[in-house]
């Protein structure tokens, strides 16, 4: 016992330090980073892909125009990766970004804006038979244009808060215009970016390597000689593999009791970042289908919860801690605690809030006992705690809930086809933007992720107003009120609670911070090995 | 024996036409889609053009039965086209993991042969004795446990005693012995150990009904050696359904090892058939599955070969 109380004060020390123990030492040259990764790339081509399972073994061999800075760890602060600079014209419509010079690609050629250009033409109007996932995050761009070698520009449709963010996503990799005019799906199975690293092999099912790039445009780095991605599909496995030390980290996360098992195996070998995840777990109430179609009985769902208590037990044994609304806690347009408590759900009474969910279902006629399906997807961590929790979290106001577990593939068909009653659900940012992270809630005809099946002209309106809004202050305000209509005055949606990022990983690594997503910061060109 | 072998080679193509039709159409009912799964698991912003254009570009789109006939069309010319998934070759996706799906399967094969026949023919000659009770309770165990608890076991073992981990990626045979043997001794020893009880079982039962039979008792009248005995003529006839069990294990081993090729993050089959279902690509999946049923066939028809060897009635009859 004493042992692992030491293990715990050892890892709850490095947690304070792990942030700033990266800038203050000076970074080693040399050594091969391994990691665990649980995913693997479907194709090479992160423009068409949305796993993470593509980026991190594959982007320490691209940059980005932008990026987050890799040092912040709410990754809301936008640096410059092949653009040094930019600027935004008055009426908010025009992004003009100069690129750094002498950056090249793999094979040594020059990369300039006729690359940054064909690589955006591509993500944002593709060619006929050529998928780009995130086509419509670009809806507000009008055209792209090199004016010169260093020169990129972005005219927009309308002036956007988000779109300096959207330049810095982690999926916009830079390719070479030249290869991509010859086919437009070369990237798919090549690698030819201008990143950190170079790429050497890629055995399918096993592991990913890349080597040092000696030429790369930022002098002085990468840090690594090289690194190994290694696929782990199973969890307990990738525990093995960081408590055995054939691997150093991996970037996803692992769950509160795998942390707790590291620490306590590895004791002071072992450093633990924590951070919370641009995640959450929602549900969704299907308006097509009654009693849900009635707001009464949606906000009934939402004020069952004592979200503050689950989160103490949940994070104790899933992936998940935050009480919070439409964006990550603490980030720029979070609500505040303090004002966040005045929703539907969010009250500290729960006595209260459950009678009032009782009074509100006994008006709505629904009755005592009243008996539901939810459907869960079939993955145990988190979806399947949070599932049990919620199930008692109704019962306690006289519902009657029985859990259809569905394993993934059919999870979706039923979730597009509107096939459930009320149904666990997920969002997923890829970066710390409310243009992402509210997207979906937009109505059924606008938003195809929608799976709670409205219509809400006024939420679409604000939407788009908190997306054109280009002054921060006034961005928030239009985020508030669609966050209070989202989640308390209509209750189209229910928000559980935030994902929580647990990173426990080998105390030799170093230069490396944690985010609120797992889709950010692996470009690996700042982090570097104490041995 | 030639007229004999070449029925039995016929017989494996009707078989092996039911297996494939079946599976395209079992597929075809199972719910999922591949390209939602690819496109529209996390992203919100996945749109129903990006969906119809993938749809289209892995001919999803096209009617069933030109799906079924294209898929036969390239059957019959060995062609199993590319994976849904990843797009690279099928067969490629299965060479990758084929060797050491092999190799395992052939090292749990000698663990279980090396544990199997000197334990059952012990505990047939020595029935119901201590010796045959420790027998029965190390095969009962080995039925008992599961292969990949045991895996665990042993990965736990390894971790907390010697502080060691073995490795996580293959390195073939002859790329590194060392590397290759530490990586997989574990695991053909844990299914070993499992695959080794049915047959320990197996081969002490048919000892004892072999022990009974008259030209057993006559020969030990005739005064024969007892050693020539049970080798000539007790083992070798005891071996027929021993051989069975055997072969149809190792069958199985080449594509059924998913828990314990998890456990110890083996790049085997079993996960790579695990993972086509689960990505709904049609495409893998019916490979493997034609694969899988093609080596349970033949493994059946070297079994049925050796049987006719081991015993002249099959072949005169």
């Amino acid at each position: 016992m004493s042992r692992y109380l030491y293990s715990l004060v050892v890892a709850v020390v490095a947690l304070a330090l792990a942030g700033p123990a990266g800038a203050q030492d000076k970074p080693r040259y040399g050594g091969e980073l391994i990691f665990a990764v649980p995913s693997e790339p479907p194709s090479y081509d992160a423009h068409r892909e949305e796993t993470f399972g593509v980026i991190h073994p594959v982007a320490p061999h691209y940059n980005t125009l932008l990026r987050p800075d890799p040092t912040d760890r709410l990754a809301t602060k936008i640096v410059g990766d092949l653009a040094e600079s930019w600027t935004i014209s008055k009426d908010g419509r025009t992004y003009t970004l100069k690129l750094r010079h002498g950056v090249k690609f793999h094979d040594g050629s020059e990369m300039t804006s006729k690359d940054a250009k064909a690589s955006y033409d591509k993500i944002i109007f593709p060619p006929a038979g050529v998928a780009s996932d995130r086509k419509g995050e670009y809806l507000d761009v009008e055209a792209v244009q090199a004016p010169d070698p260093y020169t990129i520009v972005f005219r927009l449709k309308w002036p956007s808060g988000s779109f300096l963010m959207s330049l810095a996503s982690p999926w916009n990799w830079i390719y070479k215009a030249d290869i991509l005019a010859k086919d437009m799906r070369w990237y798919e199975t090549h690698v030819m970016g201008t990143g950190p690293f170079i790429f050497v092999d890629h055995a399918r099912g096993s592991h990913w390597v890349g080597k040092k790039n000696p030429n790369y445009w930022d002098k002085g780095k990468p840090y690594l000689d090289g690194y190994r991605a290694v696929f782990i599909k199973d969890s307990a496995a990738q525990v093995a593999a960081v408590r055995g030390e054939r691997a150093h980290i991996q970037f996803r996360g692992f769950s509160p009791a795998e942390r707790d098992s590291l620490v306590q195996a590895l004791g002071p070998k072992l450093t633990v970042q924590e951070s919370p995840w641009d995640c959450a777990l929602l549900v969704a109430m299907n308006h097509e289908k009654k009693p849900f179609d009635d707001k009464r009985v949606r906000r009934a769902l939402s004020l069952a919860l004592d979200r503050y208590q689950g989160s103490q037990a949940l994070s104790k044994i899933a992936i998940v801690k935050e009480v919070a609304g439409v964006q990550v806690p603490g980030t720029t347009y979070a609500t505040p605690p303090a004002e966040l408590e005045k929703l539907a759900g969010y009250g500290r009474d729960i006595a209260k809030s459950r009678a009032e969910a009782k009074r509100l279902l006994k008006e709505a006629g629904v009755p005592d006992g009243f008996a539901f399906t939810f459907k869960n997807r079939g993955i145990p961590m988190p979806y399947e705690p949070v599932g049990v929790w919620l199930i008692d979290q109704w019962r306690q106001v006289g519902l009657n809930v029985k859990q259809d577990v569905i394993e993934a593939a059919k999870y979706y068909a039923e979730l597009r086809g509107g096939n459930f009653e009320v149904a666990m659900d997920f969002q997923c940012g890829y970066i710390v933007e409310p243009d992402l992270d509210l997207y979906k809630f937009q109505s059924k005809d606008k938003s195809p992720a929608n799976y709670s099946r409205y219509n809400d002209t006024m939420l679409d309106d604000l939407y788009e107003k908190q997306g054109r809004a280009t002054d921060a202050e006034e961005r928030k305000k239009y985020i508030r009120e669609f966050e209070r209509r989202l989640v308390d005055e209509e209750a189209h949606y229910l928000y559980t609670l935030q994902w929580h990022r647990i990173i426990p990983h080998s105390s030799k690594v170093k230069g490396w911070t944690i985010t609120p997503s797992h889709y950010l910061n692996n470009q690996l060109d700042t982090v570097w090995l104490t041995e | 024996m030639t007229k004999y072998i070449v029925k039995r080679l016929l017989l494996m193509i009707p078989t092996l036409l039911g297996v494939a039709v079946l599976i395209f159409f079992l597929m075809r009912i199972v719910p999922g889609d591949i390209v939602e799964l690819r496109f529209a698991g996390e992203s919100s912003y996945a749109q129903k053009e990006t969906l119809d254009t993938e749809r289209a570009r892995l001919g999803l789109d096209k009617p069933i039965w030109r799906q079924f006939v294209e898929w036969m069309g390239g059957l019959v010319r060995l062609d199993f086209g590319t994976s849904m998934w990843t797009g690279a070759p099928i067969t490629e996706e299965i060479r990758l993991r084929f060797a050491l799906s092999l190799q395992l399967a052939i090292m749990a094969t000698i663990v279980a042969i090396v544990l199997a026949i000197p334990l059952g023919v012990i505990a047939a000659l020595r029935q119901d004795t201590w010796v045959d009770y420790v027998v029965r309770i190390i095969s009962i165990a080995g039925l008992a446990t599961p292969s990949f608890w045991l895996g665990i076991v042993f990965i736990l073992g390894l971790l907390i005693v010697f502080k060691w981990l073995p490795p996580m990626v293959y390195t073939p045979f002859w790329v590194d012995p060392v590397q290759n043997l530490a990586q997989l001794i574990w695991p053909a020893l844990a299914v070993g150990y499992r695959y080794s009880a049915v047959a320990t079982r197996m081969t002490r039962s048919a000892m004892l009904e072999v022990l009974r039979e008259d030209y057993i008792r006559t020969a030990r009248a005739k005064g024969l050696w007892e050693k020539l005995i049970l080798s000539r003529h007790a083992l070798k006839n005891a071996m027929l359904p021993v051989l069975t069990v055997i072969a149809l294990e190792f069958a199985f081993l080449i594509g059924g090892l998913v828990v314990t090729e998890q456990v110890f993050n083996l790049n085997g089959l079993g996960m790579l058939f695990v993972e086509a279902v689960a990505h709904r690509d049609y495409t893998l999946t019916q490979a493997l599955v034609m694969l899988v049923a093609f080596v349970f066939i033949f493994v059946n028809f070297l079994v049925d070969l050796a049987y006719a060897w081991l015993d002249p009635r099959i072949r005169f009859r």
